[in-house]
């Protein structure tokens, strides 16, 4: 009988796959065209392209791995990496502890905790290029009433400008992840807690943190590919000033790309670009890999 | 939801279909100047309604022409007129010219310095504009303060005059002799590339050369000594100059808070529309080198140069548009009114241009008018290395060691990293 | 007893009243987050000599006070209604296209186990943390020669290098969706089609909605994408126009800058403000899939 079951299901299974699979044209080939278009051939060529010398795909001459080895040479590269990895380090950080606070305090049933949601979320739907022009006048003219040198002057300050910049516009949006996997957290098991004697914090420690801990993977992912890509906020912020001290990975990118006239540069880009990208794979896996474990742990 | 889909996937496909189908050939000028942009995008339109031939005129953001020009060249559709500011520019481009040697425009060029050439003598670009700059007085104010333009003869004299007119600004009603230094990106080419330009104008004098693959940096101290006055006899405090934009400086002047700003001719038509011929005067950037010779400031970046990759049809109907512009009744007009240029050209109109008038005065009165030797300058990376330096130099966040070093340093490290 | 009440009344006082404190602290908090918003509105009225960096904070009054000004002049010279069009049109394209053919193409993928179905789905998730600069030139170079460089176009692009988060989306839901409710309706005589659109897509409204509204945030802000691929003769969307204010014509423009930047931020507010309920929601669904 359940054997029986089991086959017949495996056999409805089977002619389903069947007559969908005949409807590829429809289902897949859209999708797949464009993406072909869109991503594939692109990064295929693009990856050809950083081993060759270039301007306008008129002349192309192979040049081995001689991008590579300017890549590492190009002191600007090497600075924009540090910087964007601290970058990245701070605003994840920033961005995640406050984002976890105010979610506590937002899931204790304060008044006018929808409205306090809403407005913290709202920057999120601010572009990049936007909301680093109106923070350049905002940060500029503080500072200015403080006395102090302003953005475009300092590295310490276009730093962080761009933490504070990141925080505005991703806290709301990390926040609403964490309440979601706060209110799962079910009050019993914090009560059952509670009543065994522990205190707020072994409780925040014990209980609440480990049941969240999916939030966390997932907003730690995202602060972290968001920050380490950066491109709009940082070219509109502080466009690397001063001498491109706050330029980050993308933007430097993008400006020995398109900025440097000479034939060799375009090369370099885009040897810099397949250097970026594998940083950036390195960096999603191992932050996968580590707070996954965590979560099965706990 | 479903039918708002289909019919918007209709319509996406309609466009398309459409679109490519109006794809229109003709001239395509990516234009440097964004001061002139108005001019030349009805300059186009009054050719298209003459010859029916589609010109289309994009003009680049103010610092953005090479990033925009090097995205329009790779594309299908590219410019097939661009402009590039000299020598140096010319090398990353030199595979794209069309030779103009032998076309109509090159014809009616008054002299051919004002070619471009290659290694193998091909004409690759035509100079459409000859044009001067300076510190530009506001008469009116300096006669209220008790000076004349003719009281200003050297470096020394501008900063008597300036020095007086900042300790007395409350009295005079200014803000500051100076309109601000700023070094916002709409406004720092004015220091990092124009005031840049004296140093080494006087030292390939001194060396004879026109070109140099390193350069000392003997005037330094001097463009330390002009840059001192800006920002000090300024209408604003040095820490706030990293802010401030070219919009800022030209109102300053304009409303009467600043005598002097350092400017060029073609912010004649801006200035003319407050200020009568008489009310203002353009004086050299006297350097305390030899201010006794010292003219205006005065040649020319840009070059127009057509692209060679274009079809054949584009690039004579391109030659044809240059040509109409420089020799057509309505074309020199608008060049020489509108735009406010003296262009170099037999067929050329007479600008009201004041400023350019005072130049040939100059050199009628027996001063050597200053080459524009930023031309030469070995990349804009270079240039924007010098305007960091300069702005941190201003607000007090590093010494002038750190200018010396962009300049020099930074000229040498370009020169390797273009080789 | 007795005492035991009092104690558990006073601990809900105390509680009340943190609860108050905390409005209260939340409150200015709120004000804060919102000021840079109402920051653009002031400056946006003001005149131009009134927004340089030493009178920022100034209200919009006295001299200051511009009117309306700034907005006519940003809309009418910057020609800011078409790029606004531009923006709405290749934004709603783009995201009703993603979502149509990113689903059907993802229950293929669920539906259908062969080599090929997990080789695109693998080669969506790599896309995913592909960064666009590593094929900003390419992409910009194939759009250009297939004339994918209009605004009635441009969503085939956006269709490609956004299917990657769409389809991983779509997948991990629709996974979990029973086989028996397709079968069901395959029975009744449906065609693969059929139980598509009436079946799975229903199912899978939550899903699409969080989809959407992650792709609508990226295509309306977009600025790189589009300043590369699109043909910048004739089009421009806002993000690249606010982008030209800086630069163009020598000079920066403040005061229609912050117009322009007010008129392109309130609408999302007020759409957001009509359906935050969804967009919350779909914030966190997309979240917990991903």
């Amino acid at each position: 009988m359940f054997l029986a079951y089991g086959a017949k299901d495996v056999l409805k299974g089977a002619v389903m796959e069947k007559s969908i699979k005949k409807y590829w044209p429809v289902f897949v080939a859209p999708t797949l065209v464009a993406f072909t278009i869109g991503f594939i051939w692109p990064f295929i060529w693009g990856i050809y392209l950083s081993f060759t010398k270039f301007q306008t795909l008129k002349k192309i001459t192979w040049v081995g791995f001689d991008n590579y080895i300017r890549v590492f040479q190009d002191s600007t590269f090497v600075h924009a990496f540090v910087f964007t990895t601290l970058f990245t380090i701070v605003s994840t950080l920033t961005i995640n502890v406050l984002a976890f606070l105010i979610a506590t305090l937002l899931t204790r049933g304060i008044k006018g905790t929808n409205a306090f949601r809403t407005i913290f979320f709202m920057p999120n739907l601010i572009g990049g290029i936007v909301l680093g022009y109106i923070w350049q006048s905002l940060l500029n003219g503080l500072l200015y009433k403080f006395g102090m040198p302003l953005l475009g002057l300092s590295t310490t300050e276009g730093f962080w400008g761009l933490v504070i910049l990141m925080g505005w516009q991703q806290i709301g949006y990390m926040m609403i992840i964490y309440i979601a996997g706060l209110q799962n957290v079910s009050p019993d098991l914090i009560e059952a807690a509670q009543i065994d004697g522990a205190t707020r914090w072994q409780v925040l420690k014990h209980v609440k943190i480990p049941m969240v801990m999916p939030s966390i993977t997932i907003c730690m992912f995202l602060t972290l590919t968001n920050s380490f890509k950066l491109f709009d906020q940082n070219l509109s912020l502080t466009g690397g000033d001063p001498a491109k001290s706050t330029q980050m990975l993308a933007l430097n990118i993008y400006e020995t790309y398109y900025m440097r006239s000479g034939q060799q540069w375009k090369g370099i880009g885009q040897a810099k670009a397949v250097v970026f990208f594998l940083i950036v794979v390195i960096i999603s896996m191992v932050q996968l890999r580590t707070t996954k474990k965590r979560e099965v742990q706990a | 939801m479903k039918k708002l889909a289909k019919c918007l996937a209709l319509t996406a496909a309609a466009a398309t279909v459409m679109s490519s189908a109006a794809m229109a050939e003709g001239v395509y000028y990516l234009n440097f100047k964004p001061e002139a942009n108005d001019a030349w995008q009805a300059l186009a339109a009054a050719y298209t309604e003459e010859t029916g031939v589609p010109v289309t005129v994009v003009t680049a953001a103010s610092g953005e022409y090479e990033t925009t020009l090097q995205a329009e060249m790779a594309k299908s559709d590219a410019p097939t007129l661009f402009q590039v500011n000299g020598p140096v520019g010319l090398k990353n481009w030199v595979d794209y010219c069309y030779d103009l040697s032998g076309s109509a425009i090159e014809e009616k060029l008054t002299s051919d310095a004002f070619e471009l050439k290659t290694e193998d003598d091909a004409v690759a670009g035509i100079a459409y504009v000859i044009e001067s700059y300076g510190i530009i007085a506001n008469k009116t104010l300096l006669e209220k303060a008790g000076y004349t333009v003719d009281d200003i003869q050297s470096f020394d004299d501008l900063k008597a005059v300036a020095d007086d007119i900042q300790a007395r600004k409350d009295e005079l009603g200014v803000k500051g002799a100076f309109a601000s230094t700023g070094m916002d990106g709409s406004s720092d080419w004015r220091f990092k590339t124009h005031l840049a330009n004296l140093p080494i104008y006087y030292e390939y004098q001194a060396d004879g050369i026109s070109d140099t693959d390193a350069i000392k940096g003997d005037y330094l101290d001097n463009y330390k000594a002009v840059f001192d006055l800006y920002i000090t006899d300024s209408t604003c405090d040095p820490s706030e100059l990293a802010a401030k934009t070219g919009d800022d400086a030209r109102n300053e002047f304009l409303n009467g808070e600043a005598v002097f700003y350092q400017n060029g001719s073609w912010e004649y038509s801006n200035l003319a529309e407050q200020f009568s011929d008489d009310e203002i005067a353009m004086i050299p950037i006297y350097f305390g080198v030899d201010d006794a010779a010292e003219g205006l400031c005065t040649g020319t970046e840009n070059f127009w140069c057509v692209n060679a990759e274009a079809s054949e049809e584009d690039i004579e109907a391109t030659l044809a548009f240059i040509d109409w512009v420089v020799s057509s009744e309505t074309g020199t007009k608008a060049m020489a009114e509108d735009m406010g240029f003296v262009i170099p050209f037999t067929t050329a109109q007479e600008s009201p241009n004041v400023f350019v008038k005072q130049d040939a005065e100059y050199t009628a009165n027996g001063k050597t008018p200053v080459s524009w030797n930023f031309t030469t300058m070995p990349s804009e990376e270079w240039k924007n290395g010098v305007g960091s330096a300069l702005t941190a130099y201003a607000a007090g966040q590093s010494d002038w060691d750190a200018v010396v070093t962009a300049f020099v340093d930074g000229w040498a490290e370009e020169v390797a990293l273009n080789q | 007893m007795d005492k035991s009440v009092a104690v558990g009344k006073s601990m809900g006082e105390k509680k009340k009243i943190a609860n108050t404190i905390m409005t209260v602290v939340f409150s200015i908090l709120s004000v804060l987050w919102i000021y840079p918003i109402i920051m653009i509105l002031f400056n946006s009225l003001k005149v131009e000599s009134a927004i340089s960096t030493n009178r920022i904070f100034e209200l919009p009054i006295g001299d200051a006070f511009n009117g309306i000004k700034n907005f006519v002049y940003g809309i009418s010279e910057m020609d800011f209604l078409s790029s606004f069009w531009y923006s709405l049109f290749i934004t709603v394209s783009s995201v009703v296209l993603i979502i149509l053919c990113c689903s059907m193409c993802a229950w293929y993928i669920c539906r259908v186990n062969s080599k090929a179905a997990k080789a695109i789905y693998y080669l969506c998730v790599f896309s995913m943390v592909v960064p666009f600069q590593m094929v900003m030139f390419t992409l910009s170079k194939t759009a250009d020669t297939l004339k994918l460089n209009t605004p009635y176009d441009i969503c085939i692009i956006y269709l490609g290098f956004g299917a990657g988060l769409a389809v991983f989306m779509f997948t991990g839901f629709m996974k979990s969706i029973p086989l028996e409710i397709e079968e069901a309706a395959m029975i009744d005589g449906c065609s693969p089609l059929q139980i598509f659109f009436k079946v799975v897509m229903p199912i899978t409204k939550p899903t699409t909605i969080s989809t959407a509204i992650l792709e609508t945030m990226w295509v309306w802000n977009d600025y790189l994408l589009p300043t590369l691929v699109l043909d910048i003769k004739n089009y421009r969307t806002i993000p690249m126009n606010i982008q030209y204010f800086r630069g163009s014509f020598g000079s920066v423009q403040m005061g229609p800058m912050m117009a322009c930047i007010l008129i392109t931020v309130l609408p999302i507010i007020i759409l957001y403000l009509i359906c935050q309920k969804y967009i919350i929601e779909g914030v966190v669904a997309g979240a917990v899939k991903g």
